[in-house]
């Protein structure tokens, strides 16, 4: 019902789409006024998006094979921008990152730059050259350039354990925004948040998740960019914040210096009494505050992470040719760096609008009791997010004195800055946008290479394709209960587990994949060697650290892919060269994989 | 030499110039953090190691994809292998 005319027409319904979502945050803010409770407005806000996504969900069901793994490769270069974006930008992203960057300053901003650095590499070593096989999947690529089912299985479980990690954080993510916005327990909130999440994905494939994700994008940038403008032209700091913080940035150094910022030291006695997860503001907001290796070490595995996790690649296998995938990489990091260059903005208006004495909303230097009635601090501090104590007992709050916990920064600066609270509802409905978006894409990446590559390519290559597609459906469901299991466990953090996905991918597949482009002479056994022996002594090092090993050369837990990726970077290598070279077809097919015009190596159905 | 060979050729080149602009903005000023935040070089009135990290190198891939994937459709342009539109 939409084929066709649906994609000369999608300017036009996104655009009647946005105008929509901004008449209902009119609406929503007038409801405010009218006295409609906080509570309320955070529920119409999630509950309102999440049945948009489940509609256009529905509406993009599919019965045919290509629709369902790669949206029939006909998305347009910006919207597979947008969608990619709304894919790449997680949870993480949307709730953590200016948190992270308002605590730890600039050693944090080494995720900053690998998370969009990556996108050099996946544009000039890897897309238009996936794009130009013609595959569904990323094993899809590896078992085929290879050739033999070692080798694709191989990658399947590569990518398994790599999205794996990172879904349970996102689903995490999903069931926390429900359970503060919807007001019910984690528990049950994870679910809730694994339904959504399958009503957009599990009737149409990779076409509804890219007609959802665009619709998540827009919701998450409005509402990210939105409290970040408002607040900035409130307090005067500037109409266009990106350029005009400077002063802002340099009165923080100013009042760190004031505050005695890293000469006063809290006791161990003192800090026990902090709940946990809350941290005090401890290192300067714009110093160099990290040696240079641990940053690139951390930036380097970012960026190979980026290239080799399949959720972002297989969003260019959508697209109608090669061209388009590489302009569309482009796109990709543009959305991304609207969100992402915003986020230290964020950060630095939210820490001087808490540690400004001249502003009406800072805090310190207040009296103690003054800030504990202030109503904002009531609520966060209930949330078990905010947290101050007279630790020197001289009755006045002092920086070392004050605790957040990184979400508030996103989460509360738009109520301590005093913006209505539909502000806050908005930006609840982002972060729900943001986790369920690239929750989906995981979901689909692994579901779809166990449906396509190991039942359909290994185990029954003559299943009919209504078959293939209930398995497909079956195994998302699946993966997606399974994630949720383990997310209501709540194991580890969030961030943490974000990033050893990014080292887990970078491990194992960093090179094959780009040995599989760039070097005719690669062959099965080398791909194999390099997939498995990476991955294995990846995961040994992030055990080994993790149980109190030493570590070496600076490689701490979260950069473990640096040890990984060059144990499959040499073990390739040595073991191509030791083996036969590659047959003259699968060197004939890499030749014709390098020019972007003529037939796909993979047929249009496969 | 056959034009597919002369067209990778410029290929390849094309992506060790592009990698090369990638390596200075994404590692190697990082290098240099100290430097930057001493110097008086301050864009928009930022620390210019503030700057880079969050503006600065992240607008510089952005363009430099754009840069890139102009640069390789000419490439493929002049060998003829650029793709038809209706393939």
């Amino acid at each position: 019902m939409i084929k066709g005319k649906f994609i000369d027409n999608l300017p036009k319904v996104y655009g009647i789409y946005t105008g929509g979502f901004l008449v209902f945050i009119i609406l929503m803010a007038i409801a405010e006024q009218a006295g409609m409770s906080a509570k309320m407005i955070g529920i119409f806000f999630v509950s309102f998006t999440v049945a948009i996504y489940a509609i256009i969900g529905y509406l993009s069901r599919t019965l045919q094979v290509d629709a369902y793994y790669v949206a029939g490769r006909q998305v347009p270069t910006v919207f597979n921008g947008m969608a990619t974006a709304a894919d790449w930008m997680s949870g993480a992203s949307f709730v953590a990152m200016a948190g992270g960057i308002y605590f730890k300053g600039y050693g944090y901003m080494a995720l900053l730059v690998g998370w969009t650095g990556g996108y050099v590499l996946v544009a000039s070593l890897l897309a238009p050259y996936l794009r130009k096989f013609g595959c569904y999947t990323v094993p899809d690529f590896i078992g085929t350039r290879y050739g033999g089912n070692a080798a694709r299985l191989s990658a399947v479980l590569v990518l398994t354990v790599a999205s794996f990690t990172y879904v349970t954080a996102q689903i995490n993510a999903t069931g926390t925004i429900a359970s503060v916005a919807l007001d019910i327990p984690f528990g049950i909130a994870v679910y809730v948040g694994l339904a959504s999440i399958l009503l957009c994905s599990m009737l149409g494939g990779m076409r509804a998740v890219t007609w959802t994700q665009v619709a998540q994008y827009i919701v998450l940038i409005i509402a990210y960019l939105l409290p970040v403008f408002w607040i900035s032209n409130k307090m005067g700091a500037g109409v266009f914040p990106h350029l005009m913080l400077a002063d802002e940035v340099a009165r923080i150094a100013e009042l760190e210096s004031q505050f005695g910022l890293g000469s006063v030291k809290n006791s161990a006695a003192d800090l026990a009494t902090v709940p946990k997860g809350l941290a005090g503001i401890t290192k300067a907001h714009s110093e160099v505050n990290t040696t240079p290796w641990k940053f690139i070490s951390l930036a380097v595995c970012m960026m190979a992470g980026t290239a080799s996790l399949p959720h972002v690649m297989m969003r260019y296998f959508t697209t109608p040719s090669v061209k388009t995938a590489r302009r569309s990489v482009g796109w990709s990091l543009f959305f991304i760096f609207l969100l992402y260059s915003s986020a230290p903005m964020l950060a630095t208006l939210s820490k001087l609008s808490l540690i400004d004495p001249s502003l009406p909303t800072g805090i310190i230097g207040k009296s103690i009791a003054e800030v504990q009635s202030i109503d904002w601090y009531q609520n966060w501090n209930q949330a078990n997010l905010m947290f101050v104590s007279d630790f020197n007992g001289n009755g006045t709050l002092e920086l070392n004195e004050f605790f957040m916990g990184g979400k508030a920064v996103v989460l509360a600066t738009p109520e301590i800055a005093g913006l209505p609270y539909v502000i806050s509802g908005l930006v609840a409905a982002g972060g729900m946008a943001a986790a369920m978006s690239t929750a989906d894409g995981l979901v689909l990446a692994i579901a779809n290479a166990l449906s396509h590559d190991l039942y359909y390519k290994i185990i029954d290559p003559k299943a009919e394709t209504a078959k293939r597609l209930i398995v497909a459906r079956v195994l998302l469901v699946i993966i997606g209960f399974a994630g949720a299991t383990i997310a209501a466990l709540e194991i580890q953090g969030i961030l943490g587990s974000v990033i050893w996905a990014f080292d887990f991918a970078m491990s194992g597949l960093f090179f094959p994949l780009v040995l599989g482009v760039w070097w005719k002479r690669a062959n099965a056994p080398g791909a194999v060697a390099g997939m498995l022996l990476g991955l294995a002594s990846g995961t040994a090092y992030l055990i080994w650290v993790r149980t109190g090993g030493a570590g070496f050369w600076g490689i701490t837990q979260l950069t473990f892919g640096i040890v990984g990726s060059l144990v499959s970077l040499v073990s390739m290598i040595v073991v191509s060269l030791m083996t036969a070279e590659p047959d003259a077809a699968t060197q004939k097919m890499v030749d014709e994989v390098r020019v972007p015009s003529g037939k796909t190596v993979l047929g249009k159905q496969h | 030499m056959s034009n597919k060979e002369k067209h990778w050729e410029k290929t390849r080149g094309l992506l060790f110039v592009t990698l090369a602009i990638w390596f200075v903005f994404s590692i190697g000023i990082f290098f240099f953090g100290a430097e930057m935040e001493a110097s008086s070089f301050r864009p928009f009135g930022y620390p210019l190691s503030y700057y880079m990290t969050c503006q600065g190198s992240l607008g510089i891939f952005v363009i430099l994809i754009f840069w890139f994937a102009g640069r390789q459709e000419k490439i493929d342009e002049e060998f003829g292998f650029t793709e038809r539109e209706d393939s």
